[in-house]
């Protein structure tokens, strides 16, 4: 299996997935109006790494917006990730990062946690 | 009588800062998201406003892109071009308006579920939100009905809506969202 790294564009975010690591990232903006389309890959890789993942996956998100057609697909890259944690060959985490003042974004990341059976960790960056 | 001057006075103390009528493609919803941040940016509000204010733009561009049942040019009566407009009112809340073709059929579905988001409480819209969220259902479009309930969340206001029947295929349907710094 490979890595993935997708550079991050005006609509959508920069991805990095690590298999080496167990290290995945979302990092940027999720505005695509197709992200079906975009997050197929990524999709593709979570079942490639699912059958052999490393002992602990840690899976960082820092979006600074993203729509609703994207969070459909976060909430898929999540429920992933829960059956990697589930299968218990891999310890999974959630990185949840928000600037201080979007109380949005925050609880966006509340509303996933109380969906997935993931540990998650709300990290509050400066804006 | 429509007064363009007015208009252009109105545009010029800032209370319209884009408006635009015409068809919607990928590209000018990228040029419009473009130039309502670099405006956004100078308004001296809180971030916290100004990413909410943008958020609720997306969602009110890409519901443009994505229903406008107008651009089906083989149906009679269609009109491929949709309308937008954003501005602030004299208390200083950002008001966005959008117009688009939706066929008749359409219309009681999409009223219905209006309807529904403008009924429930703040905690209500959050279970709602989650509940579509987590449906597993996809629409065709990717959204599976949650661009108008995180509308109705981010602007904490009730969505102003109307449907004008324009002939026997179409209505038009228009949209107020408030959002209040």
């Amino acid at each position: 299996m490979q890595e993935i790294h997708i550079e991050m564009t005006a609509k959508t975010p920069e991805v990095n997935l690590d298999h080496l690591s167990g290290k995945l990232e979302l990092k940027g903006r999720s505005i695509p109006e197709n992200s079906i389309e975009f997050y197929s890959p990524v999709f593709a890789w979570m079942d490639d790494y699912a059958n052999h993942p490393k002992p602990e996956t840690a899976l960082h998100i820092q979006l600074e917006y993203f729509n609703t057609s994207s969070s459909k697909c976060v909430l898929d890259i999540l429920k992933k990730l829960q059956s990697i944690n589930q299968s218990g060959r891999s310890k999974s985490k959630v990185y949840w990062y928000y600037e201080e003042d979007d109380e949005d974004m925050l609880e966006a990341g509340e509303d996933y946690q109380a969906i997935i059976k993931v540990p998650f960790e709300m990290v509050k960056i400066k804006a | 009588m429509f007064d363009i001057f007015d208009f252009y006075e109105k545009m010029e103390d800032g209370k319209i800062m884009l408006s635009f009528k015409g068809e919607i493609t990928s590209d000018l919803l990228s040029s419009i998201l473009k130039i309502l941040e670099s405006k956004l940016d100078h308004t001296g509000d809180e971030p916290r406003l100004r990413k909410k204010v943008y958020n609720v733009l997306v969602e009110c561009l890409q519901n443009l892109y994505h229903h406008n049942d107008g651009a089906d040019t083989n149906l009679p009566g269609a009109d491929q071009s949709a309308l937008f407009l954003i501005g602030r009112n004299s208390e200083s809340n950002y008001r966005i308006i959008t117009g688009n073709y939706i066929l008749n059929s359409n219309v009681e579905g999409l009223k219905a579920r209006l309807d529904k988001i403008n009924s429930l409480s703040r905690e209500e819209l959050k279970a709602h939100y989650m509940n579509t969220l987590n449906n597993d259902e996809y629409s065709g479009k990717g959204g599976g009905g949650l661009g108008m309930i995180d509308i109705a969340r981010k602007s904490g206001h009730k969505i102003i809506y109307d449907f004008k029947q324009l002939n026997e295929q179409f209505s038009f349907f228009s949209l107020i969202i408030t959002i209040a710094p």
